[in-house]
C-alpha cells in the first residue's frame, strides 16, 4: 500500500501509537436556522429495490437487514439483486467538522469465480483495510465495532468501522487518486458538511463523483438500521443503572422495542438534537454549538493537550468541584428554596474568577470541569427539548460520547435526576458511525 | 476580598487604586443621613441599598397679607418667595464588585458610627454563607400591570430562570451553570485578563471566526446553495483543537462571550416555550447595562425563538433582591402609599465598552454603579381618562431611535446651557457661591449630555422629556431649587394688572368672535415660555414684549394643525361637564390665556380642573403659584370668584414637576377627582406637553391640544416655520 493513504499501514492487529481523533463527526450546526425550518418533514420511500432478508419483512420495526443471513430469499429477487446492487466497493462516508468516519463493507463470500475476475486495485483496497487497524499516523479502525456476518444486498460480509481527522480528508483523496478508484466506477456515498467542502477536490484530484446525503436522513437511517441488526447477538442500545454511583453502576442492554418517538441528540463537533416520530418523519428541535468540539478545543487550550483521549485521560483524573462554584459554595449547602441541592454547579469556572483559586486549579481539574460543563448543559438542553416535545426516549450519539463513560453517566444521572425520574438517558454501540452508516445504506438504496 | 489584599503587589492593586482615587462622597451619598440598609452579597458583586434623607432648598411663594383692598399695590410683587430647607427621602442603589466590599464597608462603618438605628439586612447568596434564616424577595415595582406573566433570567454568576405571574407570584423553573461566572473564570483563565469589564472590552474587538469552526468551515462555500448561514456557529472553540496556534485573547473573549450569550439565549428560549411566554428580562451583572452582552443575547433570543421571544432588559436592573429586602425592612413606612421617581443627576448611564469614552470613565462607571431614587410625596397613579393606559407612552419622538433629531436636540440643549447658567446665577443675588454652584451645575449637565451623544440609551429611552427632567434634577442638585422664581413673580405681576383690561375687551365681542379670541389668547400667552430658546432671547433683549405683539406674531389660519371649526361647531353644542386643564407657563400664559379661557367655560355651565406642577420646572406656573393668582383674579372677577367659592373651579396639582406631561404618573388626588367630576374634555397646553409628550396621546374623551411650535427645528419638521399653531381637537371615535 506504501505511501497512499495516511502512509506505511502499522503492524497488524496493533494498537496504533499516536491518535489524534478529537471528538466529532456528524456537522451539527449551531443553530435551529438552516434548512429543516419546515416543522415536519415527512419523507416518502424512495428506494425501488426491495430490502434484501425478506424473511425479515413485515417483521416488527420492518427490520432493514438482518445478519442472519438471506436464508428464503428466492433465487430470482437473488438474481434482480445482483443486477440492480453496485459494483464493490461499498463505502460509506460522513465527513464531519473534525472526523471521517467511513464504513467499508467486506463481501466474505466470494466465489472463487469472482476472486479470479476482482481486479487487482479493489482487491488490494479489501486486503489493506482489513488486515490493518491503524492507517498512517491518524486513521483507525475501530475492531471492536466490526459486525460480523452481516447480510447487505444479499451479500455475506463483515461491516468495518474507521475514522480519520477531516484535516486527513486531502491525504485521503490523493490516496484514491493513487489507487486509481476511479477505474473502478465506484460511486462514493458520502454525507456530512465535508461531502460539500470536498465534493470539488474529491472531483479534480480523485476524478470521483460524490453522491452526496443529507446528513440527517443518513443518521436515522442508520441508527435504525443498526439498531434492527444488533450488535454481533448483543443489543445496540444500552442505558445505565445507578449511574452516580461508580460501585453500583452498570451499563444495562436496553431493548427499543417501541423506538417512537424518540428524540435524538447528535454530539458532534456540535450538537444536532431531533425528534424522531417514524422511520422518515423527523425534525430538527434545535442544535447547540457546545458540542465536542468545545469540549477539546476549551481542553487544549486550558491544557495544551493534543488528543481527545489525552483530554479524557485528564478528566477523568481531575477534580471538577475545584473550577466549577457549586451551590453549596453560594449558600453553605442546599438551596431549598429553589430545590437546589448543595453538588449542583452554580457556575461553571466560576470559582476561577479568584486569582487564588486559578493559581490552585490542575490541568486535570481543568479538563474535567470543561467535560462536566459542556455535558451537562448538553444534558440540560436536551431536557428541555424533550419537555417541549413530550418525548420521554432521549438516546445521545455522536462520538464525543467515544470511550467517555464519565460523560454517558453524567448525562444518563442529570436527565434522570432533573426529570424525577421521567426520562431516560439511551445510548448506542456505534456511537458516531450512523451517518456513514445511513450513506452506505443509500448506496445500496436499501430503504 | 483575597484580592482586596494583594493591592500592594503589582497589577492586582490596579482595580482597588481606581477605587480609592474616587471620591467616596460621591459614591455613597448621604450616607450621614442614611436610616436603613440592605444589603446583598451575591457571587461576585455586592449590592447595596440604603434610605436616606436629603435636605435641599425649595422655593416657597407666600402671598402678602392685604388688609386694605385699595391700597396702592401697582409695583409691587403678588407675592413673596422664600426659600425654605426641606428634607425628603431618597433611595440609594450602589453596585460594586466584591473586590471592594471591604473598602466599602469600612467606609460605611466610619459614616454610620453616630448614628442609632441601623438595620442591616442581608440576601443573596453570599450574606446566606453568613446569615442562613434570611429569606431573598423578589418584588416587582412597575407603572404596567400588563408585564405579567413573564420570565426572568438572572445572569450572575450562573443563572437562574424564574417564571413571574404576577408581582408577589414568582416560580424558579430552572437554571444554568454557564453564566456570568463562567465567562469571568473561563475568560480568565485563557486571557489572563482578571477583570470583568476589561473581558468584555476584549471581546469587543474580537473575530469570534477565529476560534470558533463556523458552518462554512464545515460546508466549505456550498453552504449558501443549501441556505444555510455561513456564519453560524457550528462548533465553539472547534478551531482551537490544534497544538499549533496561537490565539489572540480578544478572539477568544469573543468567541467566549457568543458561547455563553447563545447558550443562555436558547436556554431562555426552551423555557419561555414550555412556560408559553414571549417576553424575556434579563438581569445580573452578566447584563448589568453592557451593551456588548444585551446585543449578543438579544440576538441569541431572535435566533432560537425565530422573533417570536422578545429580550427586555432592565437599566437598573440587578438590585431587584435588593430592593426586596429593603422594602421588606421597610414595611413599617408602607411603602405602597408613595410613589419613587428616579434622580437622574445621582443615578450612573449605562457602562459602555466602547474605546471612544476616556478610560477614567469606564473604568469609574464599570466599577460602582448607582440609582437614586426620590421619594414623591403622593402616590403616582395614571390618569382615569386614558384610552389604554398599558399602550401609552408619553413621548412622541424616541431620540435612542431617531439620530437626526437627538444630534439637534443635544446642540439645542448644549447652546441653551449657557442661559440656564446665567439665569441660575441671577436668581440668587445674594448668595456667595451661586456662581461656582452654576459652574458645578454646568459641568454636570454637559458630561451627562456628553455622554448621551456617545451612548444615547446611557439613561434609558431618551426624549426631549428626559433631557429636561435631567436638568431640572441637576440645578436641584446644585441648591437651585427654582431659578425662574424671580422672572415668574414679576410677569405674574405685570399680567394680573393687565387681566381687567383682557377680559373687559373680550366682553365686547360677539360670541364666534370671543371663541376664536379666547383660543388666540391661549396659544399667545403660550408664546412666553423661556424654555424655548427663541423666545427666551426675545423676552431678555425685551422684557415688554407684550401679549398683543404675540397674537401678531402667531401664525394666522388655517394653522399648521388645525381642527378649530371643529372645536367651535362642538361649542355651539351643549356645554361639558368638566374640562380638566393642564397648564404651561406663568405670568401671561396662565392669567390672560388659560383664565379667561376658563371663565367663559364656567359661564357655559362647565366645571374645570386646572392642574399645575407640584414643584418648580422652567418658567412653568406651580400649583403654589396658581392657589395666588386664581386668589388675585378671584378678588378681580366675579365669575372665578364665585366659581371658586362653589367648588366649580378646582386647582391641583399633577405631581409632577417637570416641563412635560406623563399622564401614567398624575397625582392620586388628581385623578380622584377627575372621576367624581366626570371630566369629559382635557385640554393640555404647550409644546412640553402637548407636543414632546402627549401628541399622540388616546384618550377615552374629547381632548385639544394645542401649542406654538417656537423651534425653527422642530417647526420645520412638522412642515410649518417659527411660531406656528398646533391646535389639535380630537374627539375618541364611538
Amino acid at each position: 500500500m506504501g505511501a497512499g493513504w495516511l502512509g506505511a499501514p502499522m503492524e497488524r492487529h496493533g494498537r496504533a501509537s499516536a491518535t489524534s481523533v478529537s471528538s466529532g463527526g456528524e456537522q451539527a450546526a449551531g443553530g435551529p436556522e438552516g434548512r429543516r425550518q419546515e416543522p415536519l418533514r415527512r419523507r416518502a420511500s424512495s428506494a425501488s429495490v426491495p430490502a434484501v432478508g425478506a424473511s425479515a419483512e413485515g417483521a416488527r420495526r420492518d427490520r432493514l437487514g438482518s445478519y442472519s443471513g438471506p436464508t428464503s430469499v428466492s433465487r430470482q429477487r437473488v438474481e434482480s439483486l445482483r443486477k440492480k446492487r453496485p459494483l464493490f466497493p461499498w463505502f460509506g462516508l460522513d465527513i464531519g467538522g473534525t472526523l471521517v468516519k467511513l464504513v467499508y463493507f467486506e463481501p466474505k463470500d466470494i466465489t472463487a469465480e469472482e476472486e479470479e475476475e476482482e481486479v487487482e486495485s479493489l482487491k488490494s483496497i479489501r486486503k489493506y483495510l482489513t488486515s490493518n487497524v491503524a492507517y498512517g499516523s491518524t486513521g483507525i479502525r475501530d475492531v471492536h465495532l466490526e459486525l460480523k456476518d452481516l447480510t447487505l444486498c444479499g451479500r455475506k460480509g463483515n461491516l468495518h468501522f474507521i475514522r480519520f481527522p477531516t484535516h486527513d480528508m486531502p491525504a485521503f483523496i490523493q490516496m484514491g487518486r493513487d489507487k486509481n478508484f476511479s477505474s473502478l466506477h465506484t460511486v462514493f456515498c458520502a454525507t456530512g458538511g465535508g461531502a460539500y467542502k470536498f465534493e470539488q477536490d474529491f472531483l479534480t484530484i480523485g476524478d470521483l463523483q460524490l453522491c452526496k446525503l443529507d446528513e440527517l436522513d443518513c443518521l436515522i437511517k442508520g441508527i435504525l438500521y443498526i439498531d434492527s441488526v444488533g450488535f454481533n447477538g448483543r443489543s445496540q442500545c444500552y442505558y445505565f443503572e445507578n449511574p452516580a454511583d461508580s460501585e453500583k453502576c452498570q451499563k444495562l442492554p436496553f431493548d427499543l422495542k417501541n423506538p417512537y418517538p424518540l428524540l435524538l441528540v447528535n454530539i458532534g463537533s456540535g450538537v444536532s438534537i431531533l425528534a424522531v416520530y417514524s422511520k422518515d418523519n423527523y425534525k430538527r428541535v434545535t442544535g447547540t454549538s457546545l458540542g465536542g468540539g468545545t469540549f477539546f478545543g476549551l481542553c487544549c487550550l486550558l491544557t495544551g493537550c493534543t488528543t481527545f483521549e489525552e483530554a479524557l485521560e485528564m478528566a477523568s483524573r481531575g477534580d471538577s468541584t475545584k473550577v466549577d462554584k457549586l451551590v453549596r459554595d453560594i449558600y453553605g449547602g442546599d438551596y431549598e428554596r429553589f430545590g437546589l441541592p448543595g453538588w449542583a454547579v452554580a457556575s461553571s469556572f466560576g470559582n476561577m474568577m479568584s486569582k487564588e483559586k486559578r493559581e490552585a486549579v490542575s490541568k486535570e481539574d481543568l479538563a474535567r470541569a470543561t467535560l462536566i460543563t459542556i455535558t451537562n448543559n448538553i444534558g440540560s438542553i436536551a431536557r428541555m427539548c424533550a419537555l417541549n416535545e413530550n418525548i420521554n426516549q432521549v438516546v445521545f450519539v455522536g462520538n464525543f460520547l467515544r470511550i467517555n463513560t464519565i460523560a454517558m453517566r453524567l448525562l444518563a444521572y442529570a436527565l434522570d435526576y432533573w426529570s424525577k425520574g421521567q426520562l431516560k438517558a439511551l445510548f448506542s454501540e456505534h456511537e458516531g458511525y450512523f451517518g456513514a452508516v445511513g450513506a452506505l445504506l443509500e448506496l445500496l438504496k436499501i430503504p | 476580598m483575597a484580592e482586596c489584599g494583594a493591592s500592594g503587589s503589582g497589577s492586582s492593586g490596579d482595580s482597588l487604586d481606581k477605587s480609592i482615587t474616587l471620591p467616596p462622597d460621591e459614591i455613597f451619598r448621604n450616607l450621614e443621613n442614611a436610616k436603613r440598609f440592605a444589603i446583598d452579597i451575591g457571587g461576585s458583586l455586592t449590592k447595596l441599598a440604603y434610605y436616606s434623607t436629603v435636605q435641599h432648598k425649595v422655593a416657597k411663594v407666600r402671598s402678602f397679607d392685604h388688609s386694605g383692598k385699595d391700597t396702592e399695590r401697582d409695583h409691587e410683587p403678588p407675592y413673596e418667595i422664600s426659600v425654605q430647607e426641606e428634607i425628603t427621602a431618597r433611595l440609594h442603589f450602589i453596585k460594586f464588585e466584591n473586590t471592594y466590599i471591604e473598602a466599602c464597608l469600612d467606609f460605611i462603618k466610619d459614616h454610620l458610627v453616630n448614628t442609632e438605628t441601623k438595620v442591616i439586612q442581608a440576601t443573596g447568596g453570599g450574606a446566606f454563607v453568613y446569615q442562613k434564616d434570611s429569606d431573598p424577595e423578589f418584588r416587582f415595582q412597575t407603572n404596567h400591570p400588563h408585564i405579567f406573566p413573564y420570565l426572568l433570567v438572572n445572569i450572575g454568576s450562573g443563572v437562574s430562570i424564574v417564571k413571574v405571574e404576577t408581582e408577589d407570584r414568582f416560580e424558579w423553573v430552572g437554571g444554568s451553570s454557564i453564566g456570568g461566572g463562567t465567562f469571568w473564570g473561563l475568560g480568565a483563565l485563557l486571557t489572563k485578563t482578571k477583570k470583568f469589564d476589561e473581558l468584555l472590552h476584549l471581546a469587543s474587538r474580537g473575530q469570534h471566526s477565529n476560534v470558533d469552526m463556523l458552518v462554512r468551515d464545515v460546508y466549505g462555500g456550498a453552504h449558501q446553495t443549501l441556505g444555510l448561514s455561513g456564519n453560524l456557529i457550528a462548533s465553539s472553540f472547534g478551531k482551537s483543537a490544534t497544538a499549533d496556534q496561537e490565539f489572540s485573547k480578544e478572539d477568544m473573549a469573543k468567541s467566549l462571550l457568543h458561547m455563553i450569550s447563545n447558550d443562555i439565549g436558547q436556554l431562555a428560549c426552551l423555557h419561555a416555550r414550555l412556560h408559553s411566554l414571549d417576553r424575556v428580562y434579563f438581569g445580573g451583572f452578566f447584563i448589568r447595562g453592557h451593551p456588548v452582552t444585551m446585543r449578543t443575547i438579544t440576538y441569541s433570543i431572535n435566533f432560537f425563538s425565530k422573533g417570536e421571544v422578545q429580550a427586555l432588559f432592565l437599566r437598573h436592573e440587578g438590585y431587584l433582591g435588593a430592593i426586596g429586602a429593603f422594602l421588606k425592612g421597610a414595611e413599617q413606612d408602607n411603602p405602597n402609599q408613595y410613589s419613587w421617581g428616579e434622580n437622574y443627576a445621582g443615578s450612573s448611564g449605562l457602562m459602555s465598552t466602547s474605546p471612544e469614552l476616556g478610560p477614567a470613565q469606564r473604568a469609574r462607571s464599570g466599577t460602582f454603579d448607582l440609582l437614586e431614587m426620590d421619594r414623591l410625596e403622593r402616590p403616582l397613579v395614571n390618569l382615569p381618562l386614558l384610552l389604554d393606559p398599558p399602550s401609552y407612552v408619553p413621548d412622541t419622538v424616541d431620540l435612542t431611535d431617531d439620530a437626526l433629531a437627538r444630534k439637534y436636540w443635544l446642540t439645542c440643549f448644549e447652546e441653551a446651557l449657557d442661559g440656564v447658567v446665567k439665569r441660575a446665577v441671577a436668581s440668587q443675588p445674594d448668595s456667595v457661591d451661586a456662581a461656582e454652584r452654576a459652574e458645578k451645575f454646568r459641568q454636570k449637565y454637559w458630561n451627562k449630555l456628553q455622554t448621551l451623544r456617545q451612548q444615547p440609551f446611557a439613561y434609558g429611552t431618551l426624549t426631549v422629556r428626559s433631557l429636561l427632567d435631567t436638568r431640572e434634577h441637576c440645578l436641584n442638585e446644585f441648591n437651585f431649587p427654582d431659578p425662574y422664581s424671580k422672572v415668574k413673580q414679576r410677569e405674574n405681576g405685570v399680567a394680573l394688572r393687565c387681566f381687567p383690561g383682557v377680559v373687559r375687551s373680550l366682553d365686547t365681542l360677539g360670541w364666534e368672535e370671543r371663541q376664536l379670541a379666547l383660543v388666540k389668547g391661549l396659544l399667545a400667552g403660550n408664546v412666553f415660555d423661556w424654555g424655548a430658546k427663541a423666545v427666551s432671547d426675545v423676552l431678555e433683549s425685551d422684557p415688554y414684549f407684550g401679549f398683543e405683539e404675540a397674537k401678531r406674531k402667531l401664525q394666522e389660519r388655517p394653522w399648521l394643525v388645525d381642527s378649530y371649526s371643529k372645536w367651535l361647531q362642538r361649542l355651539k353644542g351643549p356645554p361639558h361637564k368638566c374640562a380638566l386643564i393642564f397648564a404651561d407657563n406663568s405670568g401671561i400664559d396662565i392669567i390672560l390665556g388659560v383664565f379667561p379661557f376658563v371663565r367663559e367655560l364656567l359661564l357655559r355651565g362647565t366645571e374645570v380642573i386646572l392642574a399645575c406642577n407640584s414643584g418648580p420646572a422652567l418658567n412653568d406656573v406651580t400649583h403654589s403659584e396658581s392657589l395666588i393668582v386664581a386668589e388675585r383674579i378671584a378678588g378681580m372677577d366675579p365669575v372665578v370668584h364665585s366659581a371658586l367659592r362653589e367648588e366649580r373651579l378646582l386647582l391641583v396639582q399633577t405631581g409632577s414637576s417637570s416641563p412635560c406631561l406623563d399622564l401614567s404618573r398624575l397625582d392620586k388626588g388628581l385623578a380622584a377627582l377627575v372621576r367624581e367630576r366626570g371630566a369629559d374634555l382635557v385640554v393640555i397646553e404647550g409644546m412640553g406637553r402637548a407636543v414632546h409628550t402627549n401628541y399622540h396621546a388616546a384618550l377615552c374623551c374629547e381632548s385639544l391640544k394645542l401649542a406654538v411650535i417656537k423651534n425653527a427645528w422642530l417647526a420645520e419638521r412638522l412642515g410649518g416655520r417659527l411660531f406656528s399653531v398646533i391646535f389639535k381637537y380630537e374627539v375618541p371615535a364611538e
